[in-house]
């Protein structure tokens, strides 16, 4: 069965069963990433192309590897800026290098929706890796992955965001996944960092972290853009850290096993106090692996389609 | 040149007149106006069930000219003007060099006399601020004196209460208005369309309605103690639209216009990224539109404008975020009034009329047009049931950036007639 979509540019708007194709699929890549030869043969003569206007360590190396895994020919293209103060259009820059026979896109911007604009000038298969404050679905998807690792399923729980949901992407593309894999999402953070008329996507908006931890089942715990946002959406680090930083006493008391997950890069001891980063209950290390298997199921199914 | 208008219904809000009847027009002037003319020598045009009305002005446009010639030119703006049923339109001095000097005013009025031969009447608005800095005065006696018929740092607000209390005071003296683009401006630092819940949904930055709401309050209280004229570009919040009913209950000089994206679309519209549906202020939501509707049905909302803004192709074939502000009007406004207004019992044809003649007159101070025996023909007219479908590749504008293409309308304009000169579309 193929994905409806020849893109992934977004979980809004994803059916229950493609999210479900996608993660079953990603178990069995992650079966080969436990191999001694981790290299399978499904991309293999395809070109994928990684354009990333926007800085970014992980999630390249991460679809570089899922790529090279599936043994295709990687093009890494980096630029830092707006397609405009470069000079050259995004249209251009797509155009160009699509003319060299690329199969696939993987592109990061710092605008929402330039995925959405580039499927419509280039015919190459595109994977949004994140685009400005809108989606980044593969992240969302490998946090799905992990939660229903470790819990068994994603219906029914509870699943909390914590952190700067206005100008997050992980948090939206979380959203929208988890609440079409009907799971109870609520997100929490101060009401300068909680976007207007969010309760309208279905979920719950908490200004207090202790309100929420107690039916919570998993917290996926955002990082703090320390240089930009200190002194304008909260007044300063410590301040943050005390009323909404993870800490293990506050998950103490709280009285349950929260499973936890943070998209990384972690400031330690800003929004999650170093004890609980390192604890029996943190998945960060299992998001990473987790996001190649993910990111490989992704390339291969929309792949396949052609 | 003689026209005779056959059957056409004149409305003119003005005397209240309401009639099917006969128009001969000989010279750029109106001879008779009776039932059954018969006059040989003149070119009949048939205008059973279209309207004939004092000509309309559209009293915010961007003309490009000088600067941006290559998004609009004075002569492709005002054929776009006449294409679209305008006989007169104000251009803002957003150009470069911007209108904050009368020699500038003067090159303008002058183009504007030769492009079509002068069919369009071109009204310059001139800067408050010198170059549109929002620091300094701009020269707005000097201005004036060249023919501005009003000032305005529109594309920007002028930000600085002092200076907005000045510019009301100066601008008094001489009866001129001060258009404000109202926005609070580090409100809507990196906004790209309304904040609220779609914007919310698709991770775009958002202007919130309060950064256009709380310059107006501002405004509206330094309006009220200068006592001067004080006029609202492209008015597009609730919020707002209360504000000037109650400063105009209270018998402030307070005036307003309404774009015809802003009661026709809501910021919905921008759910598939299209960047024209990105301007500035932004679409709104329907409790806006519908607050708009009501402000102009009680009159609280004096003209439709149309903030016309033409960019190139290319400027808009990027990433929303980094995309222009700005859609073109001239060549929808007509069919969207009568689709979205008069259609569904918001206007009557004659308000309708009012608000896009009548009043936007009276605002920049221009003389009424009568249409009357012995009067210069100054005239509008227009099929109101005409069906028919936007194509943006059939726009005079040399612009193309409308979110209108393809949408079927109702409501087409039939032609122009002023200054001795006619368009027939």
């Amino acid at each position: 069965m193929p994905l409806k979509s020849k893109h992934l540019l977004g979980l809004d708007g994803m059916s229950r069963e493609d999210i479900t194709l996608i993660l079953d699929t990603a178990v069995s890549f992650r079966e080969v990433l436990e191999r001694p030869i981790k290299k399978v043969p499904p991309l293999q003569g395809k070109t994928v192309a990684n354009m990333f206007f926007e800085n970014s360590t992980r999630t390249r190396l991460s679809f570089e590897l899922a790529e090279r895994r599936l043994s295709a020919d990687v093009l890494a293209f980096q630029a830092t800026g707006s397609s405009v103060s470069k000079g050259e259009t995004l249209k251009d820059t797509a155009r160009n290098i699509e003319a060299m026979k690329v199969d696939m896109v993987v592109m990061r911007h710092s605008a929402a929706g330039a995925p959405h604009y580039l499927v419509r000038v280039i015919d190459a298969n595109v994977i949004n890796a994140g685009d400005g404050g809108h989606e980044h679905p593969t992240q969302a998807l490998l946090d799905m992955y992990t939660i229903r690792e470790k819990l068994g399923r994603l219906e029914g729980l509870h699943v909390c965001i914590v952190g700067d949901i206005a100008h997050s992407r992980v948090a939206r593309s979380n959203i929208y996944g988890l609440r079409t894999m009907g799971a109870r999402v609520s997100v929490c953070g101060p009401a300068t960092m909680i976007p207007r008329d969010i309760e309208r996507l279905g979920v719950d908006v908490y200004h207090h972290i202790d309100d929420v931890l107690p039916t919570v089942d998993a917290l996926n715990v955002l990082r703090i853009q320390m240089e930009r946002d200190a002194g304008r959406l909260f007044p300063t680090l410590r301040e943050y850290h005390n009323f909404y930083g993870v800490t293990r006493q506050r998950l103490e008391k709280a009285g349950r096993a929260i499973t936890i997950l943070h998209p990384g890069p972690i400031n330690r001891d800003v929004e999650i106090s170093a004890d609980v980063a390192d604890s029996e209950h943190s998945v960060i290390l299992q998001q990473v692996l987790n996001g190649v298997a993910v990111r490989m199921a992704v390339l291969y199914l929309l792949s396949s389609r052609n | 040149m003689q026209y005779l208008l056959k059957n056409g219904r004149l409305i003119d809000p003005l005397t209240g007149r309401d009639e099917e009847t006969d128009i001969h027009i000989v010279d750029g002037k109106i001879g008779r106006i009776a039932k059954n003319l018969n006059v040989p020598s003149a070119q009949v045009i048939e205008l059973k069930g279209k309207i004939v009305a004092p000509g309309f002005i559209d009293l915010h446009v961007h003309l490009r000219e000088p600067g941006f010639e290559y998004k609009e030119t004075i002569l492709t703006g005002c054929t776009a003007a006449a294409a679209g049923g305008f006989t007169a339109v104000c251009c803002m001095p957003n150009t470069n060099p911007p209108i904050d000097d009368e020699s500038v005013v003067r090159l303008i009025k002058e183009r504007a006399r030769i492009a079509m031969n002068g069919l369009v009447d071109v009204y310059p608005v001139a800067a408050v601020t010198k170059g549109r800095k929002g620091e300094h005065l701009a020269p707005l006696s000097e201005l004036a004196a060249a023919g501005a018929v009003a000032f305005s740092d529109d594309g920007d607000p002028v930000h600085d209460a002092e200076i907005m209390r000045r510019a009301l005071e100066y601008a008094s003296m001489f009866n001129r208005p001060v258009i404000q683009h109202a926005q609070d401006i580090p409100m809507t630092k990196g906004g790209a369309m309304n904040e609220g819940f779609t914007a919310t949904r698709l991770g775009i930055p958002g202007m919130p309605p309060v950064a256009e709401d709380a310059v107006l309050a501002r405004d509206i209280q330094i309006t009220k103690y200068t006592g001067a004229r004080y006029h609202l570009a492209h008015m597009s919040t609730a919020g707002a639209t209360a504000m000037v009913r109650a400063a105009k209950a209270e018998g402030l000089h307070v005036t307003c216009e309404v774009t015809p994206h802003h009661f026709s679309l809501t910021d919905e519209a921008v759910s598939d990224f299209d960047t024209n549906t990105k301007m500035n202020p932004p679409l709104r939501t329907r409790e806006d539109v519908d607050a708009l509707k009501k402000g102009l049905k009680d009159g609280t909302i004096d003209v439709i404008a149309t903030d016309h803004a033409p960019h190139s192709f290319d400027e808009k074939q990027v990433e929303y975020q980094s995309a222009p502000f700005g859609i073109v009007g001239l060549e929808t406004a007509l069919g969207l009034v009568v689709t979205e207004l008069v259609n569904s019992g918001v206007l009557t044809l004659s308000q309708m009329i009012e608000k896009m003649s009548t009043n936007p007159r009276r605002i920049v101070n221009l003389p009424e047009i009568r249409i009357a025996e012995g009067e210069q023909a100054n005239l509008t007219i227009f099929d109101p049931a005409a069906e028919w479908i936007v194509d943006v590749q059939a726009f005079k504008s040399k612009s193309k950036n409308s979110p209108f293409g393809g949408r079927k309308l109702t409501g087409k304009p039939v032609g122009v007639i002023n200054n001795g000169e006619a368009y027939w579309i």
